[in-house]
């Protein structure tokens, strides 16, 4: 049995040198359609982008649509940003209490707290907080008024889906990321300040004057208005990965988590990038 | 390229000579992928006519309506609307045409997030500005009360049967007041009252308004009843283009055939 088992294995399968060619073969060619993929991706995209900036300079403006949208991104995503700002503003009172204590600056609290907050929690906790709720909702929505075909009954009634749709989305990110920011950054402060008066009670004038001082607008604007970049990107995004949708139920799924894991990951690089330049050109 | 004035400009020319159709399709080629869905059909429709294209799923019959709406793009041939190629034009430009047409979708493609009443105003609200909502109001309620729908106002889609759905997706389509009306499938998935219902509806719009319309239907009986002319598709051509009679005395097999099993 294991005789004949072995004769029909070595009678059938190519020679070793044969099969590793084979293998090599299937995963360049493997490699190469991913490269393809993702090179026809950002092709895409571009292509997406041309048309949304072409839908955004040429009149009629949807205004009606884009009010509809700011309330939409702004409004429903202020619980949310609320909430998370304000642990991360706990959150980074408790470790900076702990640390600066254990090297004897305590006196360095309020500045800690207000620099972190403010440049660097406040706003990538925002665009990944709204990443996650409106990057999911645009592309979800769009996703499913694609395989529904409304997108191309709005099409066919002489409306331009991406003035209507995208470009719409698109501008009431990029406007709100910037104020939702200031709410997280306020919020974080302020629950920062409570969770350390708690335990070392300090004014909150005191807190305040303490924090910002020698600060300048330098300090913080660009770090807060670099966020309407973060909303450019969740934007277009979502609305690309919606509008491309194809395939029912779990094309709509697909186009919801991609929309997600692809702005949130983007805002991260996209971050990266606007340190240094922000470092750069506001130093 | 065609501006939106030299588009307007053809159209009214076409309009005052009256002599060409109202729709011409030449030669019309489509493939996806490997798989040729139209491969060199022609057809052309005149004011006030209604053609219906008949044949087996996935001929490609639903793809030659959005070509003619330009929602797909032909791999070569022309779609002439009141003698302008509209093949490659801009979205803006298309537009302009596309307001000179009614689409019915084959599952009515209503918003769902919008009431019975504002997915029949949505055309009026982005491309009648001139009208007040007073009169928006009842431009809506006189388009559902003409397909039977005046007491669905403020429904949802998903609160309303697929014939309802239809009925609504078709005022929607009427409201521009379209000079070409193209129908998808108007008939499927319903039972044979409503069918015939959606049929009478259709026959009436045509005596009244003249348009030029295009239906895609797999039922024979529907399109015998509404369609001054058949064309009658396989494998991406026009197999028979004429009346029904033409139909029925045709000695071609398919044609045989499909009349046998419908």
């Amino acid at each position: 049995m294991s005789n004949s088992g072995f004769t029909t294995v070595t009678a059938t399968s190519p020679p070793l040198p044969g099969r590793r060619a084979e293998l090599i073969s299937t995963a360049a060619s493997s490699a190469a359609k991913l490269f393809e993929s993702f090179f026809e991706w950002f092709g895409n995209l571009g292509i997406f982008s041309w048309k949304v900036l072409c839908a955004a300079v040429t009149p009629p403006y949807e205004w009606r649509e884009l009010i509809r949208q700011l309330d939409e991104v702004g409004s429903k995503s202020f619980p949310v940003v609320v909430m998370a700002g304000s642990a991360i503003g706990v959150i980074i009172s408790l470790e900076a209490r702990y640390s600066l204590s254990r090297f004897g600056a305590k006196s360095m609290f309020p500045s800690t707290l207000v620099y972190s907050v403010i440049q660097v929690m406040g706003p990538i906790i925002t665009g990944l907080v709204v990443s996650g709720r409106v990057g999911a909702g645009i592309g979800a929505e769009l996703a499913s008024m694609k395989v529904t075909e409304q997108i191309d009954a709005i099409e066919a009634s002489a409306i331009n889906p991406y003035r209507l749709l995208a470009t719409t989305r698109i501008m009431a990110c990029i406007l709100m990321l910037p104020l939702l920011t200031l709410v997280s950054d306020a919020c974080g402060l302020l629950m920062g300040w409570f969770a350390q008066t708690l335990a070392d009670p300090l004014s909150f004038h005191q807190f305040i004057q303490d924090g910002f001082k020698g600060a300048t607008f330098n300090s913080f604007l660009p770090q807060t208005f670099k966020t309407s970049v973060y909303g450019l990107i969740i934007g277009l995004i979502a609305c690309f990965q919606g509008m491309r949708t194809r395939g029912g139920a779990e094309g709509v799924g697909r186009a919801a988590t991609n929309s997600v894991v692809l702005a949130s990951l983007f805002v991260i690089l996209a971050d990266v990038v606007l340190v240094k330049f922000i470092l750069i050109v506001f130093p | 390229m065609a501006t939106a004035n030299d588009i307007t400009m053809k159209q009214e020319r076409s309009e005052e000579g009256g002599s060409a159709p109202v729709v011409a399709v030449a030669n019309l080629r489509k493939t996806f992928g490997n798989h040729i869905v139209l491969n060199g059909i022609s057809l052309s429709v005149n004011r006030g006519e209604t053609l219906a294209v008949l044949g087996r799923s996935g001929t490609g019959k639903s793809v030659l309506l959005r070509i003619i709406i330009g929602l797909e793009t032909p791999d070569s041939g022309s779609v002439c609307i009141h003698g302008q190629n509209i093949v490659s034009l801009a979205l803006d430009q298309m537009g302009i045409i596309r307001k000179k047409m009614g689409f019915l979708f084959q599952h009515a493609a209503l918003y769902d997030s919008l009431t019975v009443a504002e997915n029949v105003a949505f055309p009026l609200v982005h491309h009648r500005k001139d009208m007040s909502r007073s009169e928006r109001s009842e431009r809506v309620k006189l388009l559902l009360a003409e397909v039977g729908m005046d007491g669905n106002l403020s429904k949802m889609p998903s609160d309303i049967s697929g014939g309802m759905q239809k009925r609504v997706g078709l005022a929607r389509a009427l409201a521009l007041e379209p000079e070409i009306l193209l129908l998808d499938e108007p008939t499927a998935g319903l039972d044979p009252i409503s069918s015939g219902e959606i049929d009478d509806l259709i026959l009436k719009l045509q005596r009244e308004r003249k348009m030029a319309s295009i239906v895609v239907t797999h039922d024979l009986h529907s399109a015998r009843t509404i369609a001054n002319r058949l064309a009658l598709l396989d494998q991406g051509k026009v197999v028979i283009e004429g009346t029904f009679e033409d139909l029925q005395q045709s000695e071609i097999g398919f044609v045989e055939d499909f009349l046998k099993l419908s």
